[in-house]
């Protein structure tokens, strides 16, 4: 028995010995935790669970990968969770710009500086929406018909992308809208095909079903130039037919929705860097090009400088818009 | 007609076998997630999402809905056996079918519960096969004044038929709405009520809700009235299954009454707690044996049970023509659905003909693959029930405990579930009926979204919910309800003073 032991123990001290190299480039040694801060089907669950699918796929990880909803309180509930995970790097921590737009308008208890960046993996983009049989066929005619009579807009949420969005047009060009927050996006839809709200500003995913039933069209994308040509969604149109809003004289060169991946607090950088090359892995491959196309979002990749430098410039902004609203806290 | 031929179509689609096989795999998984312990179908379903990655979309969705229709007869086993129910809309069925299981009548109860959901279910998948365009029409109908007026139309009828003390009901709804407001106010987007703990940010789940007022708090009265007296001597007799469903067309009335009720709320967005929860109330009050519900009658398990399968099925066609997902676990498979690569819309039904008519066809076939498993398994729950109480109770702590720690892997979610237990506890001991503290922490956020979106849109002006047909007769249809009581009241105290008194003491 004892020398069974001391052959055991010698045999995983040169184990531990052979593994100290590796060591160094951190690797996981438990299975690790998504957590999406969305119900499950939202858009932040579907890249949790899309990134999940393409690590198991190719064996990125010898650990297994788990998925876990914590969408309460419009996301808050995934980032406290991860703030209270200081240290631990077994939960990664998939948002939006949430983190750091929610705790400038709400009371929540996290800020985006209690968590580890990794990267910004892709960005949704934002489109005017009417409805199909609406009489204005420009934006032109939209803003003209909105400054008669004051328009129902509908978003997802209060004071968050959506609002901040529709409080810009409104500074733009010169109109007052009623805003009306929905649970979803989704659900503003609905009520656009449905006649009860003028306009929205959701997503392309949020609203293809819709443009293709001829329920609502787009007007314009609020992007610096068109959107890529896909495959078409009606039978004349596609997302590149659909013109910038600077083209159409709405002075929004660019609104976009980034989903943002993060660790806790406190961990190392290896561990960080770990992960950060993960995602870059699971953006090589095949699936993760379909899974941009099919979600009709655009591809980035920002870690690092990079990625706090376009957390601080949409901060500024947010913050400004924030302001001149009266939402901000404290 | 050509409804019909589709459906054909949709029929060679389904019946092959690798489809049948699907469905007999995700029957049997989803009666395992009903009835373990804090699963449930959202969970059951969104653990079993990227295993369909790679299949065929019909393929896929026959799996995840079959899941779905194994879950809901999977959840009603729990509210019947153990007062625990596991999803929102079967905590009407806990009112009837508890009662009447702990009288030694478990497989009763089981047999009537299936048989009448699988008429429920029937008639909505009917409905759908029939009226699917007609439906999304109606569905579009719906903005915030007749959401709210749907919710409103909901409460009021517990109100003026729930059958407890009408005052009683209204503090137990109060006390649900605040319950509901705890957390993030989607209106102006503020945290409300946390009372200084971070973690409440998220709300109170409804399951951990569900699993203190009712597994634990029946548990604390259990215990307190006879503690050794509980095992039940039930006889696992299979012909009893067959006499139950067989007794069935004799409550021919509830049934029908019941599933459109079930196909109303669920193509309206009002969806299958509101629906089973209505029915409940409604089925009370006309029922001829009304006055004994709650005691353990048939009635009051297929007036439930029939408007909760018949919602839940319907409302698949909204997620499917609109877009909209009636429930948490049709909002997993509407994600499943784009990932596949297909968009929930009006143009699902033109483009995507096969798919539609294929998932159609396997809800017909589903549901009888999950009637008939679930009826095979009928005695092996009800024997459950011999087990001496003494067992059974250290047994639903746990599945308390476990279920709701689940919910979230939080602590704080355990330590609600107990607090919760004692409110429940303390509702029966002071007779307050539980079922309206359920239905408003459950739609009462719902409820408050809808009326504040319909006074933004308004400027604040009530006029709203009286400006069109239909959000006119939803409203006047819920106060007729809601003031019911009150006339009857001062109806039987003009007449015989003595027993409006009497009369008020009834609890559910």
């Amino acid at each position: 028995m004892k020398i069974a032991s001391k052959l055991l123990l010698s045999t995983a001290a040169l184990m531990l010995a052979g593994a100290l190299p590796a060591a160094a480039a951190w690797k996981p040694q438990k299975p690790i935790e998504f957590v999406a801060t969305a119900g499950p089907g939202g858009g932040t669950d579907n890249l949790a669970r899309a990134v999940q699918s393409i690590i198991t796929k190719y064996k990125l990880t010898d650990q297994p990968v788990v998925v876990v909803n914590k969408g309460g309180g419009s996301g808050a509930e995934g980032y406290i969770y991860g703030k209270a995970s200081a240290g631990d790097p077994y939960k990664v921590i998939f948002g939006t710009s949430n983190a750091w737009q929610q705790p400038l308008v709400s009371k929540v208890a996290f800020n985006y500086t209690d968590l580890t960046p990794i990267a910004a993996m892709a960005q949704d983009e934002f489109l005017l929406w009417v409805k199909q049989d609406a009489p204005y066929k420009t934006v032109g005619d939209f803003l003209k018909a909105a400054a008669a009579s004051e328009f129902k807009m509908g978003g997802a949420q209060s004071k968050d992308t959506d609002e901040v969005l529709t409080r810009m047009i409104e500074k733009a060009a010169r109109v007052k809208f009623t805003y009306i927050p929905f649970k979803s996006g989704a659900e503003a839809a609905v009520q656009l095909a449905g006649g009860h709200i003028d306009a929205h500003v959701n997503n392309p995913s949020e609203s293809l079903g819709q443009w293709r039933g001829s329920t609502q069209r787009p007007l314009c994308a609020f992007s610096p130039k068109r959107l890529p040509q896909g495959p078409k969604v009606t039978t004349s149109e596609g997302w590149s037919d659909v013109p910038t809003c600077v083209e159409q004289g709405l002075a929004i060169s660019q609104y976009e929705q980034p989903r943002t991946v993060w660790l806790p607090g406190k961990v190392s950088p290896e561990q960080a860097a770990f992960y950060v090359d993960l995602m870059k892995q699971v953006q090589a491959t095949p699936e993760w090009k379909e899974y941009i196309e099919k979600t009709s979002q655009v591809d980035t990749f920002l870690t690092g400088a990079a990625f706090d430098d376009f957390i601080k410039k949409d901060l500024e902004h947010v913050k400004q818009v924030a302001g001149e609203q009266g939402w901000l806290v404290k | 007609m050509e409804n019909l031929e589709s459906l054909l179509h949709g029929f060679t689609i389904a019946v092959t076998v690798p489809h049948l096989t699907l469905m007999v795999v995700g029957v049997l998984l989803g009666i395992l997630v009903g009835v373990l312990p804090g699963l449930g179908a959202p969970n059951g379903v969104s653990l079993l999402l990227p295993l369909t990655f790679g299949m065929q979309p019909v393929s896929a969705i026959i799996l995840l809905s079959s899941m779905y229709w194994g879950a809901l007869f999977g959840g009603s086993v729990t509210s019947i056996l153990f007062n625990i129910p596991g999803e929102p809309s079967s905590v009407a069925t806990t009112l009837d079918g508890y009662p009447m299981a702990r009288d030694g009548r478990p497989t009763t109860a089981l047999a009537t519960a299936f048989g009448s959901a699988a008429f429920g279910a029937l008639v909505g998948v009917i409905l759908i096969t029939f009226l699917a365009s007609w439906v999304a029409q109606v569905a579009l109908a719906f903005g915030p004044p007749e959401y709210f007026a749907v919710y409103f139309l909901a409460f009021a009828s517990f109100v003026g038929m729930g059958g407890a003390a009408p005052i009683k009901t209204v503090v137990a709804l109060g006390i649900g709405f605040a319950i509901a407001a705890i957390g993030i106010d989607t209106v102006s987007g503020s945290v409300r009520l946390t009372m200084g703990i971070d973690e409440l940010v998220k709300g109170v789940s409804f399951v951990v809700a569900v699993m203190g007022l009712f597994g634990i708090g029946e548990l604390l009265i259990a215990v307190e009235e006879e503690f050794s007296a509980r095992a039940v001597s039930s006889r696992v007799d299979w012909k009893e299954v067959f006499r139950a469903l067989g007794r069935l067309p004799q409550h021919g009335i509830a049934l029908l009454r019941s599933a459109a009720i079930g196909c109303w709320m669920g193509i309206t967005p009002g969806g299958p707690t509101a629906a089973s929860f209505m029915s409940y109330g409604i089925a009370k009050r006309f029922s001829r044996s009304g006055a004994r519900f709650g005691t353990g009658e048939a009635e009051g398990i297929v007036a439930p049970e029939t408007a909760d399968h018949a919602a839940g099925t319907s409302a698949l066609l909204p997620m499917l023509s609109l877009g909209i997902p009636g429930s948490a676990t049709a909002a997993v498979m509407m994600g499943g659905l784009m990932i596949w690569g297909l968009n929930p819309g009006p143009m699902l039904f033109v483009d995507q003909k096969d798919f539609v008519w294929g998932l159609i066809a396997s809800m017909y076939l589903g549901n009888i693959v999950a009637v008939a498993l679930v009826l095979l398994t009928v005695p092996v729950f009800a024997a459950l029930m011999r087990i001496p109480f003494a067992v059974i109770a250290p047994l639903i702590v746990i599945i308390c405990v476990v279920g709701a720690y689940s919910v979230s892997n939080s602590y704080l979610d355990v330590v609600l579930m107990l607090g919760f237990g004692l409110v429940g506890y303390l509702f029966k001991k002071l007779h307050y009926p539980l079922a309206p503290l359920v239905l408003a922490i459950v739609i009462g956020d719902k409820a408050e979204d809808a009326f504040r979106q319909a006074m933004l849109m308004s400027k604040g002006s009530l006029g709203i919910f009286f400006a069109n047909g239909l959000v006119t007769t939803l409203v006047l249809a819920g106060m007729a309800l809601l003031l019911l009581p009150l006339a009857l009241q001062l109806l039987h105290l003009s007449r015989k003073p003595g027993e409006a008194a009497h009369e008020r003491v009834r609890i559910i």
